[in-house]
């Protein structure tokens, strides 16, 4: 810490408790945190692409997983450094925001840090760095714009879809059936879809898992599958043609939730306190029964008396399940949740096609499948798998598949992948460059050169000479006027992505840039960090 | 830049002391011939924290790595900051330099060593964990009181303090390593020679389990590499889904995992592997289905099938001696079920004394319970109330009810009311028309008496298995209201008696309605043999219904391994490119088990599995490894069968996790969660 000193040799203490506190400022500042924020790229880089690694991360309670998902990689590692946290939220909103290129997103933000280095080296202010990099974003963004493709689909032809869904899949460890897997994800997606909003809510589409079996054997279930099991051993397990009772509340006796006490003094107190209690029972159960429900939902659990009720009246019923489950049971039923007996009517009861269970393995595991629903727009994708992390790790392929999916039905275009949006984005900025005037021109070349870091990446996950291959592939490019020329990472033989059929949607990849821009800039702006000693 | 500090640098280069003049950035031309570019802007960092009068030594030393045949550079920095002259000295992390880029190695991507010496942080990065040691070992000989660890301190620090990261080669040697101990852990326990693990629990009574099961074995290890831990959960999936095969799938996936890393090593990468490895797979399991077997039509031929499995898998348990007189009693037991894979009919009760050889299939059900005091003990056709209500002091449940009463007359009012309760609770229960009442809460003395009044069997606290393999069996229904007699359902059984068994007297349940349900009686010299045998049972019959649900077979004694072998090794020699040496390394991994087999019992296996190639070479061929006498055997002949279902679980799994451990390039251990000290 820089000390003042005023006339007579006395220090100014500007800062409380300055003496234990690290303080990095100006130019050092910007460095470091460029290299922190490099740092964290640099763990990102080698899971690009469809010849990407996975990491393995170890939580402070050593689960294992095993991914190689940009957000969930960054999301679990744990960072202390709070230019690499910003790279977490980065890679985490493109998650939110898209669910796709979580990797591709920091990897660009890596390279976009590391030519800002570069610049800043030569004595080119940050601001003048960003501000270049904006306009070139821009650029950027609207080139993309310009060459993309619309991509028409309709409920009947979901193949271009199921084709921009493999693209997503074939990074993953599911790949071996990324046909299969794509073919899941898109039809969940088109079930809960409405066509005419162009909009889809993820919500509908529960991801269920179970280890055991094998990932070919991941299936679509247009309904809902619930990991529980029937109140009593004895229920029928299965039910064809159900009216589902959901309810909210307990079979159980009523507990006012303000604090009273029941005195008994005498016998006759205690006998018709315990009538009550029985009729009370017996009412709900009547009331259920009586509006005819075949089976009963609840989210709360069951007195023992009240179970066997149930089972006497034939009247299965499952509880304890959980209140999202209770509400896609309700959407996809049809019903209504109910959080009062004295509420039951025969219209709030939903109505689903057969219930049954099934069960797994040499355990006791059963789930409830509830299909044919009245109201198929709530589907269940369920995936098993060899291990655990197998089966997490392909959660997070599905769900990033289905959201590749929905942004597709938001918005049909897309862009061809394998780096080669990035390489004609490149071209195009750095065309433009030239017409601009003053020192961002500087920086919107360096912006050009950053976007080269993702094909480049690719080309080194991929086994291939990076730098050879990025400048044929763009000499291809600007000859052949042709954007689609990108690296050929699995060796097919053509770098015609039109031809290998790699797709990603242009919102996602726009996303990108635009992210990556923002934090970039947001990271090159900070010049003073003052952090307390850790000693 | 200018700081406004002069430093004075001195700089001792063996003998030689060189001075130098530290001026804000800069270094004067003697000390920048070694001090490097990083290093200074590690100085230069830092540099607000000097004062006037700081005081920087420089001292060279040399070390020799043998792992990599180079000599390294030190170079220890001291700092004395000016302003604490004499009292104390700063902590100031610096990087410890060394040419390394004159290693081989000398990628960005290598491990931080850090050596800490106090009140110094000094960093090395030192390729290999040896050299790292020697490299410790020479500091600490120069007298430096060097405390010595491995973290993983970086320039930037990304993590927290305990966080560690592994990259690139390091990574993968650390899953490999990992998984391999834990393959060569399991290995000895494989096929019909192999040998038990005794564990003992880190619990107060240090508990011993005696076991050959591979899934058992792992599930009670504490394990710290998460690789490691990809396999111990392929075998618990393993056991949960199959029952058996917990050990081959560990032992396959560690020698996938091994033959890899030769791959590896010669520098294949590892997405080649990787797809290698698929085709293989797909190629074997092709090749099992093609020589699948299928009884299912001939019922004779099936059970013959049951039996033939059931022996194969008991033979490598501690029941092996009596596995005839075992796997009858499994086929048996799950023959009753007639297709349904409930194995919680299947009833398994322990009891230490008599031989393993003693132990029985009982037709009907066994409770370990004793029959009330004073109450029948043998009823014939009885009917059963299964029952699932308090019969100690039947609550008022309402919430908030309680008894406030103002004389000692009215508390035995209540009391009375309380006891009217029970005894109507208790005529209800008796106007079923039952002789016999099971409880699966407590039964107090009031209730039971009243029981024994009525001749009525009551039979309190029984476990809940107990009471829905009861309701199963008997055919009655677990009740907990007792207002409609009429239409509970009964259960009913032709004869309840007590039986003596040992030395316990347990309640038997005879001619019950469903045949399902039976019980099977072990008897054995201690807990443990009946804790194994009990492990062992349950893989048997775990195999059993599966194969009755999935009647392929196929035979054992390493046939299927060296079937897939054959065709994989042929599907290598047709497919181009450098996907082949996966493809073969496959192979040779699968040839790993029947290999594992024969070494377990002690046979010459390079002999043995050579052979084995050649018979296999003919179409057709049914030759596994006959350990008996130690030669190649016809297993047909033998009779040595396993489910297709288990052998497909474990290629498709062991496929997979050693996929997964293949992709990873980068572990990174988060710091672990504090345990907060609650002294």
């Amino acid at each position: 810490m820089a000390l003042a000193f005023d006339e007579f040799g006395r220090p100014f203490i500007i800062i409380r408790e300055q003496e234990q506190k690290s303080r990095l400022r100006g130019l050092e500042a910007q460095k470091s945190n460029i290299s922190a924020g490099k740092a964290v790229a640099r763990i990102l880089r080698t899971s690009l692409g469809p010849k990407g690694m996975d990491k393995m991360l170890q939580s402070p309670d050593g689960d294992v997983t095993i991914t190689n998902d940009g957000a969930t990689i960054l999301e679990q590692m744990d960072v202390d450094n709070q230019i690499a946290k910003l790279m977490v939220e980065l890679s985490r909103s493109q998650d939110y925001e898209i669910g796709d290129g979580t990797t591709g997103v920091v990897v660009l933000a890596g390279g976009l840090l590391e030519q800002a280095e570069k610049l800043l080296e030569r004595g080119i202010h940050p601001i003048r760095v960003a501000e270049g990099y904006e306009t070139a974003s821009r650029i950027a963004v609207e080139h993309l714009e310009r060459i993309s493709h619309k991509f028409e689909f309709d409920t009947t032809n979901i193949e271009p879809l199921v084709r921009t869904c493999m693209t997503t899949l074939s990074s993953k460890i599911v790949n071996r059936c990324k046909r299969t897997l794509a073919e899941i994800a898109v039809k969940a997606v088109m079930a809960v879809a409405d066509l005419e909003r162009k909009d889809v809510n993820l919500d509908l589409i529960k991801i269920e898992g179970k280890v055991g079996g094998k990932l070919e054997d991941t299936e679509l279930i247009y309904g809902i599958l619930v990991d529980k099991d029937m109140s009593h051993p004895q229920m029928p397990k299965r039910i064809v043609d159900a009216n589902i009772a959901i309810l909210t509340c307990p079979f159980e006796p009523p507990k006012p939730k303000t604090k009273h006490k029941v005195d008994i003094d005498t016998v006759e107190k205690f006998q018709t306190l315990r009538h009550q209690e029985q009729k009370y029972f017996d009412d709900m159960v009547q009331k259920c029964k009586d509006v005819g429900a075949t089976l009963v939902i609840c989210q709360w659990g069951f007195d023992d008396e009240a179970n066997h009720l149930l089972m006497h009246r034939n009247l299965p019923a499952v509880r304890w399940v959980g209140g999202v489950e209770l509400e896609l049971i309700a959407i996809a039923t049809g019903g209504r949740i109910v959080p009062r007996f004295q509420e039951l009517t025969p219209e709030k009861l939903g109505k689903a096609g057969v219930v049954r269970e099934k069960s797994f393995g040499t355990t006791k595991d059963r789930m409830l499948y509830i299909e044919q629903c009245a109201n198929s727009r709530a589907v269940t994708i369920f995936i098993r798998g060899g291990n655990k992390m197998m089966i997490e790790e392909t959660k997070r392929s599905i769900h990033d598949a289905l959201c590749v999916a929905r942004n597709l039905i938001r918005n049909n275009s897309i862009v061809y992948g394998g780096g080669s949006a990035e390489i004609s984005c490149s071209v195009a900025v750095e065309s433009t460059a030239d017409r601009y005037p003053g020192v961002e021109q500087y920086a919107i070349r360096a912006f050009a050169d950053a976007l080269d870091a993702v094909p480049m990446a690719l080309a080194e996950n991929s086994g291939l000479q990076p730098i050879e291959t990025l400048s044929a592939v763009k000499a291809q490019q600007i000859k052949e006027n042709d954007p689609c020329c990108g690296i050929d990472c699995n060796d097919v033989g053509t770098n015609n992505m039109r031809e290998q059929d790699v797709f990603e949607t242009l919102i996602g990849k726009q996303q990108q840039i635009l992210l990556a821009t923002q934090v970039v800039k947001m990271i090159l702006k900070i010049d003073d960090v003052i952090s307390s000693a850790e000693y | 830049r200018v700081y406004g500090l002069d430093l004075a640098v001195e700089v001792i280069q063996g003998d030689e002391l060189l001075r130098g003049k530290w001026q804000g950035g800069g270094v004067d031309d003697a000390c920048v011939d070694f001090l490097e570019l990083s290093m200074l802007r590690m100085l230069n960092q830092n540099i607000e924290k000097l004062c006037l009068g700081s005081q920087i030594w420089i001292e060279k030393s040399v070390a020799h790595l043998p792992l990599v045949d180079h000599r390294v550079e030190l170079f220890l920095i001291y700092v004395r900051s000016g302003r604490m002259e004499g009292t104390s000295i700063d902590r100031f992390s610096f990087v410890l330099l060394s040419p390394f880029e004159e290693l081989e190695c000398g990628h960005a991507d290598l491990p931080i060593f850090g050596i800490f010496l106090q009140p110094f942080i000094f960093e090395a990065r030192v390729p290999h964990r040896v050299d790292q040691q020697l490299l410790a070992q020479q500091l600490l000989l120069e007298g430096r009181g060097l405390e010595v660890a491995s973290r993983g301190l970086k320039y930037e620090r990304l993590f927290k303090d305990e966080a560690t990261e592994e990259k690139g080669e390091r990574a993968k040697m650390a899953c490999f390593i990992g998984a391999m101990a834990i393959a060569d852990l399991v290995k000895t326990t494989l096929g019909p020679k192999g040998m038990d693990k005794i564990l003992q629990s880190t619990g107060r009574n240090r508990s011993v389990t005696v076991t050959n099961d591979g899934a058992t074995i792992l599930k009670s290890l504490h394990i710290d590499n998460p690789a490691a831990k990809v396999l111990v959960d392929i075998s618990k999936v393993q056991d949960d889904e199959v029952g058996d095969g917990t050990t081959s799938v560990v032992v396959l996936a560690g020698e996938l995992l091994r033959e890899a890393e030769k791959l590896v090593s010669v520098k294949i990468h590892p997405m080649t592997i990787i797809s290698g490895y698929r085709m293989a797979a797909e190629c074997a399991r092709n090749a099992l289905l093609q020589r699948v077997m299928d009884h299912k039509e001939d019922p004779e031929k099936f059970k013959t099938d049951l039996m033939k499995i059931a022996m194969t898998t008991l033979s490598s348990k501690i029941l092996s001696q009596d596995k005839e007189h075992f796997a009858t009693l499994a086929v048996d037991a799950v023959m009753r079920l007639k297709g349904s894979m409930n194995l919680e009919s299947i009833q398994i009760i322990k009891k230490p004394g008599g031989s393993l050889i003693d132990s029985f299939l009982d037709e009907g059900f066994i409770l370990d319970k004793k029959i009330g005091i004073g109450q029948p003990k043998r009823i014939e056709n009885a009917k059963i109330l299964v029952a699932n209500t308090a019969m100690d002091t039947d609550k008022v449940k309402i919430y908030g009810a309680r008894v406030r009463v103002d004389s000692m007359a009215k508390i035995a009012q209540i009391e009375g009311a309380e006891k009217d309760k029970m005894k109507e609770k208790v005529q209800k229960i008796v106007s079923h028309g039952i002789n016999c009442f099971i409880n699966r809460q407590l039964i107090y003395n009031f209730p039971e008496e009243l029981f024994a009044d009525a001749g009525i069997l009551a039979i309190e606290h029984a476990d809940f298995d107990g009471i829905e393999r009861l309701g199963l069996v008997t055919g009655g229904e677990i009740a907990s209201t007792f207002d409609n007699p009429e239409s509970v359902k009964l259960g009913h059984c032709k004869l309840i008696e007590e039986i003596m068994i040992g030395e316990d007297k347990l309640i038997h349940f005879s001619g019950v309605e469903l045949g399902e349900a039976c019980t099977i009686v072990l008897r054995g010299a201690s807990f443990h043999v009946l804790d194994e045998a009990e492990r062992s049972l349950h893989d048997a019959l775990c195999v059993l219904s599966q194969t009755v649900a999935d009647s392929r077979v196929l035979f054992g004694g390493g046939w299927p391994e060296m079937v897939m072998a054959k065709e994989v090794d042929e599907l290598a020699r047709k497919t181009p490119g450098k996907k082949s040496h996966a493809i073969e390394a496959f192979s040779r991994a699968l040839q790993a088990i029947p290999t594992t087999i024969a070494d377990n019992a002690g046979l010459d296996s390079a002999e043995l599995i050579s052979q084995l190639r050649a018979e296999h070479h003919k179409e057709g061929s049914t030759a596994g490894i006959d350990v008996i006498t130690g030669a190649v055997g016809d297993m047909e002949k033998l009779g040595i069968s396993e489910a297709f279902k288990v052998k497909q679980a474990v290629l498709l799994s062991a496929t997979e996790a050693a996929e997964m451990i293949l992709r990873v390039d980068e572990i990174i251990t988060c710091a672990p969660r504090k345990r907060e000290d609650r002294m």
